[in-house]
């Protein structure tokens, strides 16, 4: 596909328009929302998924195979934080508290854009390896350890350092993600034959909500960027795309298929929304949510979902394939 | 029959869910033997709290001494006034069985 009819078809998939729809709710101020225990049983349904079926492929992957990426998203991910924060610090002039805050953000991962990318090199015919749900759950911890690092080391502050790092250990993202490969890799695909056609058949459905309901938070946060000011919002888009760029010209050195480096891309430009909030909300009180906030939901996440993920795709076909 | 009925405090703490399990673990330290846990959502001099993306706050209610009221108060006000959504306040309270609270 020529990659203009790339673009129309991931703005076009269900995944896509639910998000809009969410967006247009918002907008329109119509009561529509999820249950927060449907949004949570979703989260809980999609992580575990991808978490399993990543378990199960990891198990027929050989190492030599997996070891490459795997060093490659390591160190990815600590070298992320450490490029949003210089240009948040030196271009942005934002203080360090705040900077570590969105650098946290911006290293770490959000697992509903590593859907969406998978969701659309499959729908596009390219399909990634499947133990890419490793590599997510490789780069999710680290970036978030290496920004908070950054804020505490600067500062010379003590700080509930360890609340934080329970708070992301032990947070949802982690322990479903972690559990689902280990899971996944101990039982093998004929261990999880029984259990696929649920976690299979319902995953596009079950996305389409939840991308409704980040449509709605989204179209909220958007009410926020006034005040975040318009560094922040070229930031949101253009560290993204830096950050995919560095991934996909890194990947070439690996083993990464084209579709690999296009999700890898897509996961390390992605910024995070649940795990790194509720850690540098404990550990850097002081920091404002709604830049952080606004950032990864408001900015990024729309960019990457929509014109990001194709982008992503065209670069590494063209660098790649 | 009737039942003797001592005088304790009531602590009401509203504040962000993700303090909560911080807040409950110092509760018990400083004295408190239980608390009462609500979803919570208001308006304050921080905004709206309900749409925030942690989800609804938490109302945390315990029934202490004097000595430990006051000592939960002090926590509270050094340790998050600053920086986090936070009311706390105290009222007195009547009951039975006052040997479960001390």
């Amino acid at each position: 596909m020529e990659n203009l009819d790339v673009l129309a078809a991931n703005l076009l998939s269900p995944v896509i328009l639910a998000f809009v729809l969410g967006v247009i709710a918002a907008l329109v101020r119509s009561d529509l929302k999820l249950p927060p225990a449907l949004y949570n049983g979703l989260s809980i349904y999609l992580l575990l998924a991808i978490g399993l079926k990543g378990g199960v492929e990891l198990s027929k992957t050989p190492l030599s195979v997996f070891i490459g990426p795997a060093l490659l998203t390591l160190f990815l991910g600590l070298i992320t934080p450490i490029i949003a924060y210089n240009i948040l610090r030196r271009l942005g002039r934002m203080d360090r508290v705040n900077s570590a805050a969105i650098a946290a953000h911006y290293g770490s991962v959000s697992a509903v854009t590593f859907i969406v990318a998978i969701t659309f090199g499959t729908m596009t015919g390219r399909a990634p390896e499947g133990f890419m749900p490793a590599l997510v759950a490789i780069l999710e911890v680290p970036a978030i350890v290496v920004a908070l690092m950054i804020a505490f080391m600067r500062d010379g502050r003590a700080g509930s350092w360890k609340d934080a790092l329970h708070e992301v250990l032990s947070g949802r993202s982690v322990i479903l993600l972690v559990g689902g490969l280990v899971i996944g890799a101990l039982v093998g695909p004929e261990g999880f034959e029984p259990v696929e056609p649920f976690f299979y058949s319902g995953f596009q459905g079950a996305l389409v909500l939840f991308l409704l309901e980040m449509g709605i938070v989204a179209a909220g946060r958007l009410r926020d960027l006034k005040k975040v000011g318009f560094f922040l919002v070229a930031f949101g888009i253009l560290v993204p795309i830096l950050h995919g760029v560095l991934t996909i010209w890194l990947a070439q050195f690996t083993s990464l298929s084209v579709a690999g480096a296009a999700v890898l891309a897509a996961m390390v430009s992605s910024a995070s929304y649940i795990a790194a909030p509720a850690a540098v909300r404990i550990a850097l009180p002081e920091a404002n949510p709604t830049f952080y906030l606004t950032g990864a939901l408001g900015i990024t996440f729309p960019f990457n979902v929509t014109l990001g993920i194709p982008l992503y795709y065209a670069l590494a076909e063209w660098l790649i394939g | 029959m009737h039942h003797s009925i001592v005088s304790l405090k009531l602590v009401t703490i509203v504040t962000e869910r993700i303090l909560e399990d911080r807040l409950l673990r110092t509760l018990v330290q400083l004295g408190a033997k239980g608390y009462t846990l609500t979803q919570a959502t208001g308006k304050g001099s921080r905004g709206v709290r309900a749409s925030e993306w942690e989800g609804p706050d938490t109302k945390i209610e315990t029934l202490v001494s004097e000595d430990v009221a006051q000592a939960i108060m002090d926590h509270v006000a050094d340790t998050f006034f600053e920086h986090y959504a936070v009311i706390v306040y105290v009222q007195d309270a009547a009951v039975v069985r006052g040997e479960k609270y001390v």
